[in-house]
């Protein structure tokens, strides 16, 4: 066991792959020479080479477009979108071509391919630089998106989206690329669809995923101290949704909360809770309550910044709220 | 895909079926239009027909069993199909919720009904959690005596284990009559050696489970009167006669045609009783009472009004000929606003008969008998029938009732109006 931080994480996931399969190559902007804009990449051009560690022009659409046609040929493209706000140039490359390709092309052609990078808010890059897309991508059928939380995750799941038939789109929190975890030193997979419970918990499920799981773990230890034992479940996968889990969790607490960093308006919390309503109703003591980001482009102001995102207190709030005890 | 065969609702009280026969066994080839079994339902037997063709790959459910409605019955497999071994109908679960149905928790509702005149805060809603309405109609709670501590005092999973722990059962000791007992506890007060224990059809059930309804939910109340029947007496055998062997018109031709007029006449007497409304029906559409085998059915002669006598007769003829053999279809025994039932063929001089639900009232129809009365002072011998209605008064009043009946007997007493219209 090692403590590494998530973008140490990434990098061993793509490494160990590239090493196994040499189909699997890294293509984007600043991935080879400069070492990535975030450091995952750190190292990898120097070991696999230009060939393989690939500089692309500032073309979204363009390079989104080539890993569709290297996928389409065989390859296993990962390719690395600066942030998930640069990647709505490549919408029309994701949506449009890889997500379609094989229904389209009647079985034809597969897309097994990676688009990853950072999403959510980082600190102070205000509006346009601190957004939320997993509820668009995860609209979209023919897409996987996957959200870890932790190192260990980043990296069993990275592993498993590089080898997935499909096309996977995987959101990294950039705020937790400095993270550090505990990751094994021998090898390991995370299956995709797979929703983990990071807090056992009785008295209220609280639903979550990306960079608020942390906050969820520290409201649970103040609801811990009020005497409100919270389930956490971490969903790691947003599509394919793991249901299961996530039903069996509000069967035990009979009570749910939602939290996303993303805007409310048909965001994953929304689908969620419908869920729960539609195939959990008997088991709800309460309506299902979602935490989220304010309905507000991200201010740059660092105060209003943090007023915008969700909190650990509004966390413990809607909690309160849903298991009765205000 | 093998395909499920599913025992299918036949008729709109059927809540489960008897395999009576399978004309198909394992192995056979299905073509779409072969009969591949048959089924006795509470009213009826019906033929269960190849919709989807294939081989019977396999008889789930063996002749004479009791199968719940949308439970699977067969498994079919498409032609040339390998069906796994291990194959589980879909359908499968459903058959326990079915069952579940049946058990005799259902007053829980009707206690609404039964309680008298509630008051304004008794019929709003009772705001409870989806969790807390599970767990109350489980532990057969009345959710009306609990108080709500969630919010807008919404009854929440805390207050339904609070009333537990006080141990009030509300539900069983208010407003909600025990289930019904069939049958005293114990043993028998009969040897087994004197008796044969046959066993309930599913018709029988169903007689057993309506009646009963019937009698204890609807309040009954009861109207006689005497009907002189010579001159309709006369008027029948005059148009036999006349016939000549072309129809043979019955007593209970002439009653049933002017039932329907009368009931035209009084509308109020052809009317349903539903909580919200009263349904007024614009047709006479008669349920005839006739006895088969095993029990009783009540085919329905459609827009009875604006048939002839005649008609009336032909079709209650082949109506009763179909219902001996188990043939009728359900909807020609189901959707009647009123019933006949006659049992003077029987010498039966008069008796109440149970209103047939959701119908509001029911006719007896005892024997004509030549009787002593006195007309004009003067004793004389007339041809009496007695008639006797049974009202639900939920719809009928007593006064409604009485009009009804006068009608009709003025129908009877003045036969050839039947003849015309």
């Amino acid at each position: 066991m090692s403590r590494i931080t998530f973008r140490e994480a990434l990098n061993q996931a793509m490494c160990e792959e590239m090493t196994r399969d040499d189909r699997v190559f890294l293509m984007g902007e600043e991935v080879a020479e400069y070492n990535g804009a975030y450091k995952v990449s750190q190292g990898m051009h120097e070991k696999f080479g230009t060939r393989r560690v690939i500089d692309t022009p500032i073309t979204e659409l363009g390079f989104a477009g080539l890993g569709v046609g290297a996928a389409m040929a065989g390859l296993r493209p990962v390719v690395e979108f600066m942030t998930w706000n640069f990647a709505l140039l490549a919408l029309d490359q994701i949506v449009n071509a890889a997500a379609k390709m094989r229904y389209m092309s009647g079985g034809q052609y597969d897309v097994p391919m990676v688009f990853r990078g950072a999403g959510g808010s980082a600190a102070r890059v205000s509006s346009q630089h601190s957004q939320c897309f997993e509820n668009w991508l995860a609209n979209i059928p023919g897409l996987k998106v996957v959200m870890p939380a932790t190192p260990y995750d980043a990296k069993g799941l990275l592993k498993a989206s590089i080898r997935d038939g499909d096309t996977v789109v995987f959101i990294e929190n950039e705020i937790c690329y400095g993270d550090i975890g505990e990751v094994p030193d021998e090898e390991y997979i995370i299956p995709l669809g797979k929703a983990d419970i990071k807090r056992q918990g009785s008295d209220v499920t609280i639903v979550t995923f990306s960079r608020m799981v942390g906050y969820a773990l520290k409201a649970a230890k103040i609801l811990a101290e009020q005497g409100i034992d919270a389930e956490i479940v971490d969903l790691r996968t947003i599509r394919p949704l793991d249901e299961t889990t996530m039903l069996a969790s509000v069967a035990k607490t009979n009570c749910a909360i939602v939290v996303e960093e993303g805007w409310r308006f048909a965001g994953i919390g929304a689908e969620i809770s419908a869920r729960i309503m539609e195939k959990a109703f008997d088991d709800l003591d309460a309506p299902v309550i979602r935490v989220t980001g304010k309905d507000v482009p991200m201010p740059y102001a660092a105060n209003l910044e943090t007023l915008a995102l969700p909190s650990v207190e509004d966390i413990v709030a809607a909690a309160r709220q849903a298991c009765n005890r205000n | 895909m093998p395909i499920d065969i599913l025992m299918s609702q036949l008729s709109p009280t059927m809540t489960e079926g008897k395999i009576a026969r399978w004309l198909k066994k394992e192995g056979d080839e299905l073509l779409s239009g072969d009969i591949m079994a048959e089924i006795e339902t509470d009213k009826a037997t019906m033929e269960v027909e190849v919709i989807d063709e294939g081989i019977l790959h396999k008889i789930i459910s063996p002749e004479g069993s009791l199968v719940p409605v949308g439970s699977v019955i067969a498994i079919v497999a498409e032609d040339g199909e390998e069906v796994p071994a291990d194959y589980q109908p879909q359908a499968a679960d459903t058959a326990t919720v079915e069952v579940e149905v049946e058990t005799p928790t259902a007053p829980a509702a009707a206690s609404v009904e039964t309680t008298p005149m509630p008051t304004e805060s008794q019929k709003k809603r009772i705001k409870a959690s989806p969790l807390a309405r599970r767990l109350a109609k489980v532990r057969n709670l009345n959710l009306a005596q609990i108080q709500g501590s969630g919010p807008n005092g919404r009854i929440i999973k805390v207050d339904i284990e609070k009333a537990l722990r006080s141990g009030i059962r509300l539900g069983s000791n208010h407003a909600i009559p025990p289930a019904p007992r069939p049958m005293p506890q114990g043993p028998l007060p009969y040897h087994a050696d004197e008796y044969e224990a046959v066993e309930n059809t599913m018709m029988r059930k169903t007689i057993a489970r309506r009646l009963t309804e019937s009698k204890q939910n609807i309040p009954h109340f009861y109207l006689s009167t005497e009907v002189t029947m010579d001159r309709l007496m006369d008027l029948r055998a005059q148009l036999n006669e006349a016939a000549d062997g072309e129809f043979k018109l019955s007593v209970n031709d002439f009653i049933l045609k002017a039932v329907s007029k009368s009931l035209i006449d009084v509308p109020e007497t052809n009317a349903s009783w539903t909580e919200k409304s009263t349904l007024m029906h614009k047709h006479a559409h008669v349920s005839v009472a006739v006895a088969i085998d095993g029990g009783l059915i009540t085919p329905v002669i459609r827009h009875a009004e604006q048939k002839s006598i005649v008609e009336i007769s032909q079709e209650v003829k082949d109506l009763a000929k179909r219902a001996r053999a188990g043939e009728l279809k359900p909807d020609e025994y189901t959707g009647g606003t009123f019933s006949v039932s006659n049992l003077g063929m029987f010498g039966i001089q008069s008796f109440s008969a149970i209103v047939n639900p959701p119908e509001g009232a029911i006719l007896a129809v005892g024997a004509t008998a030549e009787k002593v009365v006195v007309e004009d002072g003067q004793v004389v011998i007339r041809k009496i029938m007695s008639l006797t209605l049974s009202c639900d008064h939920r719809v009928v009043d007593g006064a409604v009732g009485a009009s009804f009946l006068a009608a009709l007997k003025q129908h009877l007493q003045r036969p050839a109006g039947l003849l015309i219209s």
